[in-house]
């Protein structure tokens, strides 16, 4: 192999072999996910453009289509779909819909966009579903390797990163992945859960000062919340619960200043090389309607049932208003033990259901209507005016 | 390649009707040769099936090339889209299903191929292989999958809502769902590429159905509109 790469020898093209299209000299930076491991089944051509760019001698399909811009396809990649994920106080709900299309044509209304990637993390993925798959596959592989090398779980941040240099080679192509990883970092130790109460007892102090300049419109409810926590903050104290989450902090400002080593994540990696953290991120055509749903009635407080209630709604929203999400919706809820999984739900009982109370809704108001004309009918003396004001 | 028609002017120069302003020619490296494959399990069967039409524009290249590749005992692909590409792949895959036989001493399940045609087609992710795929196969111990269906190719969208109500009971209220049969199975698929050469220019001629039982695979042959 190595007098191979000196000569600038190069095989014929068969899929089975290596990838020997980048030149070895350039060492461990440069290698992309596919040399990794040898032996693996993901061994295949890297985009046009890089062959183009070596001086060796082309093969038959590197001449074929160096010169040339990449084809048009002849068929669209799949696209469309509404998927979000948002941290509270106990954990991370990451929720998804199921539909997968292809331009005008649902290829599958059960496909799943959520996958598992190890206990305490979850990736949604949306863009080109051939492109998630393979690559969720990838990061899993990789995040096995760097747990079995150091002897620790990679955080949600740093599998973000690992994401992001792995698809960053072929940026420029139409690789479309755009995925959101929703997970728990942190181990469980007591050593963590001390540091954990230090933090809280610094961040608590700091909440005191955040609660004077309360946003005014939400000072009343805020107060009330921060009162619920604090109080919660004293039993945790006190019993030395296993659970850290609930000495997390609840403002935004204090967790970016303190970092917080564990707790819930969500971040956003993307094949254009973009990387965002946050609490709150939806991706897809439907997540204009979903973070419409999600603005109004995230809280850091949230229990969990109001969490998973909102993720539902915000869903079916989207569902509704987005032709190329629909058909189910699918749950996921993490937290310090793991993730868990609820029942996929069909949408199509939630539309009806809903139709259901708007009848019922409009058939109350109907009534209030009669029962009002018919009291002024009663009181009024014939003067046409009072039945309109009424 | 198409021959399109043209017409000779008095003194053998070719005669253009409109004048569209200056065309570019580029080369494409995919056509489309038309073909519909479906297939469907049941419980301890699966059949897979697809007409026997290649064309390619408004011309018939052939009646009788049908899109049915048998790969082992349990487990036969239907490939539709280009012809190129389904005769280059279905090599592959036979290729592949060789060496695998002869590295480890046995066939490849019909999961494991699944898998293999997966990484397969990725492996050319920058220049498609233009072939819609379906594999219809019984697993080691000869099941199938239990009331499962997809169809594929130039007539699969017309096939699929048809095969959602009749296979998977949907869109529909209060109906008894009976486990599928080999027998209704059979007669269903004929049913529906009848129903498909009607309206879909590219399916007709013949329809051939591979019927995968743990006794082997078994042909069928039916005819279809001609026109």
């Amino acid at each position: 192999m190595a007098l191979q790469d000196v000569c600038g020898f190069l095989e014929t093209l068969d899929d089975i072999s290596p990838c020997t299209y980048l030149p070895n000299e350039m060492g461990y930076m440069r290698r992309t996910p596919f040399e990794f491991d040898r032996d693996s089944a993901f061994h295949f051509l890297p985009p046009p453009q890089q062959c183009s760019r070596k001086n060796r001698a082309p093969t038959l399909f590197s001449s074929t289509f160096s010169s040339l811009s990449p084809h048009q396809q002849p068929f669209q990649l799949s696209h469309g779909t509404t998927t979000l994920g948002f941290i509270f106080q106990d954990g991370v709900i990451a929720a998804a819909d199921t539909r997968a299309s292809c331009k005008g044509l649902i290829c599958c209304p059960i496909s799943q966009k959520i996958m598992p990637i190890h206990s305490h993390l979850v990736v949604n993925t949306s863009g080109s579903g051939a492109d998630c798959m393979l690559w969720e596959r990838i990061l899993t592989r990789e995040m096995r390797l760097y747990q079995l090398r150091h002897r620790k779980r990679l955080s949600v941040n740093g599998a973000a990163k690992l994401l992001s240099m792995m698809l960053h080679p072929f940026k420029g192509t139409n690789v479309c992945v755009a995925a959101t990883l929703c997970g728990w970092d942190g181990e469980e130790t007591q050593e963590t859960l001390q540091s954990c109460m230090e933090i809280a007892d610094v961040k608590k102090a700091v909440e005191q000062d955040s609660n004077v300049s309360a946003i005014s419109d939400e000072s009343a409810q805020g107060s009330v919340k921060m009162a619920s926590i604090n109080e919660q903050d004293e039993i945790s104290k006190d019993t030395q619960a296993l659970n850290p989450t609930v000495s997390d902090q609840n403002t935004k400002n204090v967790q970016s200043t303190f970092g917080g080593r564990s707790g819930p994540r969500v971040c956003y990696v993307c094949s254009d090389g973009l990387q965002l953290k946050g609490e709150i991120i939806s991706v897809g055509s439907g997540s204009p309607y979903a973070y419409a749903v999600l603005d109004d009635g995230w809280r850091w407080g949230m229990t969990v049932d109001e969490a998973v209630a909102l993720a539902r709604e915000a869903v079916f929203r989207a569902t509704h208003w987005d032709a190329y999400s629909g058909n189910n919706v699918d749950l996921f809820h993490i937290t310090a033990h793991g993730w868990r999984r609820r029942d996929r739900e069909d949408l199509k009982e939630e539309y009806y259901r809903e139709r259901e109370r708007e009848k019922k809704k409009i058939k109350e108001r109907e009534k209030e209507r009669q029962k009002r004309e018919g009291d002024e009918l009663v009181e009024g003396e014939g003067d046409i005016y009072s039945v309109h004001c009424g | 390649m198409m021959i399109s028609s043209r017409v000779f002017g008095d003194n053998g120069k070719v005669k253009e009707y409109h004048y569209t302003g200056p065309v570019e020619h580029k080369f494409s490296p995919y056509a489309f040769n038309g073909g519909t494959v479906l297939a469907v399990a049941g419980e301890d069967f699966a059949l897979v099936a697809s007409d026997t039409r290649l064309s390619e524009g408004y011309s018939i290249h052939s009646r009788d090339s049908p899109k049915c590749y048998k790969l082992t005992d349990t487990t036969v692909i239907g490939c539709s889209g280009f012809h190129g590409d389904c005769l280059t792949l279905t090599k592959i895959i036979e290729a592949r299903l060789k060496m695998y036989k002869h590295s480890n001493n046995k066939n490849m399940t019909s999961g494991a191929i699944a898998a293999m045609l997966s990484t397969i087609l990725y492996g050319k992710r920058f220049f498609p292989y233009y072939v819609y795929n379906i594999i219809g196969g019984l697993d080691e111990e000869g099941r199938g999958a239990r009331d499962t269906y997809k169809a594929g190719g130039s007539a699969s969208a017309m096939l699929q809502p048809l095969l959602d109500n009749q296979i998977g009971f949907k869109n529909m209220e209060n109906v008894e769902q009976v486990p599928l049969t080999l027998e209704k199975a059979v007669q269903l698929v004929k049913d529906v590429f009848i129903s498909a050469a009607e309206r879909d220019v590219y399916t007709g001629d013949a329809l051939k159905i591979c019927i995968i039982t743990k006794e082997g695979v078994r042909e069928e042959i039916v005819p279809l509109r001609k026109d």
